[in-house]
């Protein structure tokens, strides 16, 4: 039989992601393709339920009504987010549980970035402003992944984090143009944001042990260290109108390479978190848990009410 | 404890528009399903209608025979308008 090299499941899976088209759940795939799409998703699922965790902090104190019902709605969209992506997850071929498990277990990670505390009121604008504008920059070109459902989620969750950026820079610059003590409170949020935000982009390229394969397969289409750049590019001449001062003596315009010099993260504080020693890795998991548990009785008598109707109708019929 | 079913979600954005697949998630029965879909993917106004299904009632084609079972349309031009010679001065057509 005339057996041609597309007619191999690996080629035609390689060559539709070349083609810039899109895997869909129950295409042939590589195992290794399947196993780093559930890592990264779920990874990206348990940071938004986790991420629901500092702005929830300060819903019961924050300063107006208006900022409450944003924050509210700000927090709704997080779990909303989860939710989008551990569907994505789950016609990989996993459970939801699976999932809830490895993360309470501690063998599924979550963004570093949620691992800091909300001290101040300020620091809602500031993880609006630069956390969730990280994330934008991180995800925009994920919406074109080589992972059908994965993309979608992405397109939907993209077009819903703009509201998050853009609350926090606003009240951010309500803070900055407001007394002095609280143009000092932007700015004391600023300097703690600063660099965890940076950090949200990985490690650098040399050290990125996902990068290689992800692009090639699709799931990836920039590196981390070019996602950071373009980050600090877009968020310096906001923090002038901001009239804030970035903390980093370094940073300055460099005509000849078109983008801002900067001072990278500190990737042994990078480290220390991701491994389980940031200042609030504990207290997430705890909570994190407890509400899990808290829960169960929810679900079981949600559970019991579904099978008391089918037994019931089928009684009645 | 049994896992809870997985349902589609089908959004109409308005009326005049037919209900689209929007996603997926879990509930234990058709009215918390409703409710969930209503919370997770209609929280800015984006359907006027929702449908969810058991994902367990839906039969798909299989991708491994989408070559036969999609071909017998391949070879068929002529049932596109396009395909059809048709003097220029001919109008309404």
């Amino acid at each position: 039989m005339d057996s041609t090299v597309t007619d191999l499941p690996e080629a035609e899976f390689q060559a539709l992601v070349d083609a810039d088209s899109r895997i869909e759940p129950r295409d042939w795939m590589p195992d290794d393709y399947r196993r780093s799409l559930v890592r990264q998703i779920a990874q990206h699922a348990h940071s938004e339920i986790i991420g629901m965790q500092p702005e929830g902090n300060w819903i019961t104190r924050a300063p107006s009504l208006r900022r409450k019902a944003i924050l509210m709605a700000k927090v709704q969209d997080e779990a909303g987010h989860g939710m989008y992506l551990y569907a994505a997850a789950e016609t990989l071929g996993v459970s939801r549980d699976e999932l809830l498990d490895l993360l309470h277990a501690g063998k599924q990670k979550y963004s570093s970035i949620f691992n800091y505390p909300t001290l101040i009121w300020a620091d809602m604008g500031a993880i609006g402003w630069l956390v969730d504008g990280a994330a934008i920059t991180n995800q925009v070109p994920l919406c074109r992944c080589s992972y059908g459902p994965y993309a979608r989620a992405m397109v939907r969750i993209c077009k819903e984090e703009s509201f998050h950026q853009r609350q926090g820079y606003e009240s951010l610059l309500t803070l900055s143009r407001g007394t002095p003590e609280q143009k000092a409170m932007a700015q004391d949020a600023l300097d703690r944001w600063w660099y965890p935000s940076l950090a949200m982009f990985g490690p650098p390229d040399a050290e990125s042990t996902h990068t290689s394969k992800s692009m090639a397969w699709g799931i990836k289409r920039f590196s981390n260290d070019e996602l950071r750049q373009k980050f600090v590019d877009m968020t310096v001449p906001q923090s002038e109108v901001l009239a804030l001062t970035i903390p980093d003596p370094e940073l300055r315009w460099n005509a000849e390479r078109g983008h801002y010099d900067f001072t990278a993260p500190d990737w042994d504080e990078l480290r220390r978190v991701i491994s389980g020693d940031g200042p609030c890795n504990r207290q997430r998991m705890e909570h994190r848990v407890r509400a899990h548990n808290e829960g169960a009785w929810v679900r079981e008598a949600a559970a019991a009410f579904a099978a008391k109707r089918t037994t019931g109708s089928r009684a009645a019929a | 404890m049994n896992a809870e079913p997985l349902w589609e979600v089908f959004v109409r954005s308005r009326r005049g528009l037919s209900h689209i697949h929007v996603g997926s998630l879990h509930a234990p029965d058709a009215e918390m399903a409703l409710r969930n879909a209503r919370d997770v993917y209609t929280r800015r106004q984006e359907g006027v209608s929702i449908w969810v299904v058991p994902a367990a009632s839906i039969t798909a084609s299989s991708p491994d025979e989408k070559d036969s079972f999609f071909d017998p349309a391949g070879d068929k031009v002529y049932r596109h308008p396009t395909f059809y010679d048709i003097p220029d001065e001919v109008r309404h057509l």
